[in-house]
């Protein structure tokens, strides 16, 4: 286990010195890496510091919210197809977003903005789980979630396409996708600490998700009250999924793909899972922002189009176990 | 039924000759003729809004919708296409180009002497040239084929899109913006209604490469067409860069 985490966070680490020095302008690894630290006038520490730390802080980060929300309700929901990109949480925070810019609650405090993303994922969370059921099938879980992201992507279009601002109708793929693009420090310090709050609250569920694991009653003759992990869950999830998406747009898979490649590697507890997933979310959000940047530096490609190239197969694949295992 | 169509007509238009403009033409952030605009009947470029008006001939961009273009020509109604203008020459021949369809060759002549005239007046040996970046929405920036472009170099600025390697239109990585250390940074007016596309206006590395400069620039109605107007647009160009001259001793 410590082996495990000294390896992601090695891995991490590496990912993000990568990410650092490469970009578009063309600056030598060493030359970087000084503007950053040591700063000084001139262009250079404002690339390294204005463009380049704020993307690779912000991969790092979003990418760990979002494998933990992944492992956390998988955990829950004991269900491997739980994804808050793929039942429509990331889809719900993007339009609570859209809705605070377009209304300019964004623009009145720094706050704004993620707190109506956390709004949009609460609802989003909320609804999923309600209609799913605590125990729901893989089946309806995923049925509900298609239809939640459906209502919430025709939302979110609706209101961008009547926004008297013509460049609103083109954002439609940033929110359905999710870039990094020319985000800055502002952007890390509203999405900051809604994420650490949230991923404090789903770490402290690692014991109770450890005990679910025998089953409600066993837990619960464990004293692990049920309705106050549900609760935390829900608010933990709806945190960082929402700061997330609010500065990065519905970035989806990953929150699929990475519990699913580091379960076997944590002995399948789903507690010591959350923090390997942490890691591994933060090291693919962070690898697929390099290769956007390698792969097409001048186009924005988009996050999404990456996790989802990896991500869907996967998906595909855990669809079709999950028959095999139902017949 | 084009924004561009719109002015280069109103200019040339005879009395009574035009009917109908579209509505982009009242539009102030892209029309620099709002007021002319007002007299005229407002059409929205729809095929059947046109055909109920009964033209003799209507006036289209390349740009236009090829859809409604196809259809007024089906249902019988001539349509003169007008190609976009990328420089500063194309503003001479759309003139010509209106005049001769409208049958107004002299008051085209006239236009074009005018803008001939004003032209060469811009057009004064500049040594020193203060380095300049268009920068737009989402990042696009415009090269040395383009009318931004070419108003740019005329008013004696140097465009660093052309030494980052753009000739047309792109979208320039905010890196390579910083990097190339512009003396000022030249932006569109933001449209009402927030839009991510905008925030990178506001970015703090591009707020950073203002701050010791003279107030920021911004693009406006004069430099969206190839009219006459992009003499004005060249002026207040002009005007920056003396201020920017004044401000580097």
């Amino acid at each position: 286990m410590t082996r495990l985490g000294l390896f992601l966070s090695a891995f991490v680490a590496v990912l993000f010195m990568t990410a650092l020095v490469i970009g578009p302008a063309n600056i030598g690894v060493a030359q970087s890496l000084k503007a950053l630290v040591a700063g000084g006038e001139g262009p250079m520490t404002l690339v390294m510091r204005e463009i380049r730390l704020p993307r690779a802080l912000l991969a790092m980060m979003i990418g760990a919210a979002l494998g933990l929300a992944g492992a956390a309700m998988q955990g829950y929901l004991r269900n491997p197809l739980a994804d808050p990109g793929l039942i429509g949480v990331s889809g719900s925070a993007a339009l609570g977003a859209v809705l605070a810019i377009q209304t300019g609650l964004a623009a009145a405090f720094a706050f704004g903005l993620p707190l109506a993303a956390l709004a949009g994922a609460v609802i989003g969370v909320f609804l999923v789980m309600a209609l799913a059921g605590p125990r729901g099938s893989s089946l309806t879980l995923i049925l509900a979630g298609i239809a939640i992201s459906a209502l919430a992507a025709a939302f979110t279009s609706l209101v961008l396409n009547l926004s008297p601002n013509p460049f609103a109708a083109n954002e439609i793929v940033f929110w359905m996708m999710g870039s990094l693009a020319d985000r800055s420090m502002t952007h890390v310090w509203i999405a900051l600490p809604l994420i650490v709050l949230g991923s404090i609250m789903l770490l402290s569920l690692s014991r109770g998700l450890d005990a679910l694991t025998l089953g409600e009653d066993a837990a619960a003759a464990m004293g692990i009250g049920l309705g106050r992990m549900r609760l935390t869950l829900i608010f933990g999830t709806a945190a960082v999924i929402g700061a997330s998406t609010a500065v990065a747009g519905a970035i989806g898979f990953v929150g699929l793909v990475v519990p699913h490649l580091l379960r076997p590697l944590v002995g399948a507890r789903p507690g010591r899972l959350l923090w390997a997933s942490a890691f591994g979310g933060a090291a693919m959000v962070l690898a697929a922002d390099i290769a956007v940047r390698v792969i097409l530096p001048t186009r924005d490609l988009k996050l999404g189009v990456v996790t989802a190239l990896v991500g869907a197969p996967l998906f595909l694949h855990l669809i079709y176990r999950t028959r095999r295992d139902a017949v | 039924m084009n924004l561009c169509t719109d002015q280069l007509a109103m200019m040339v238009a005879g009395e009574g000759q035009l009917l109908s403009v579209s509505n982009m033409a009242s539009d102030p952030r892209s029309s620099a003729m709002v007021s002319r605009a007002a007299a005229y009947l407002t059409n929205h470029g729809l095929a059947e809004e046109i055909y109920l008006m009964q033209p003799d001939l209507v006036l289209a961009g390349n740009f236009s919708a090829q859809a409604t273009v196809d259809m007024l020509r089906r249902l019988g109604i001539p349509v003169a296409v007008f190609n976009q203008a990328y420089t500063l020459e194309d503003v001479r021949d759309r003139l010509t180009q209106m005049g001769d369809v409208l049958k107004q060759q002299d008051q085209a002549a006239m236009l074009v002497a005018q803008y001939d005239a004003q032209l060469a007046t811009y057009r004064e040996d500049v040594t020193l040239r203060p380095r300049a970046a268009l920068y737009y929405a989402n990042g696009y920036t415009a090269g040395d084929k383009t009318l931004a472009g070419q108003i740019l170099t005329t008013a004696g600025l140097f465009n660093i899109a052309t030494e980052a390697g753009f000739n047309a239109d792109g979208i320039i990585p905010m890196e390579i913006l910083v990097m190339a250390q512009p003396d000022t940074v030249i932006t569109s007016r933001p449209y009402p209604g927030a839009s991510r596309s905008e925030e990178v206006n506001a970015h703090p590395a591009i707020e950073a490469l203002r701050r010791t400069r003279p107030d920021a620039a911004l693009t406006s109605s004069d430099w969206v067409c190839g009219t006459p107007f992009v003499l004005q647009a060249i002026s207040d160009m002009v005007d920056l860069r003396r201020a920017l001259q004044a401000n580097t001793p």
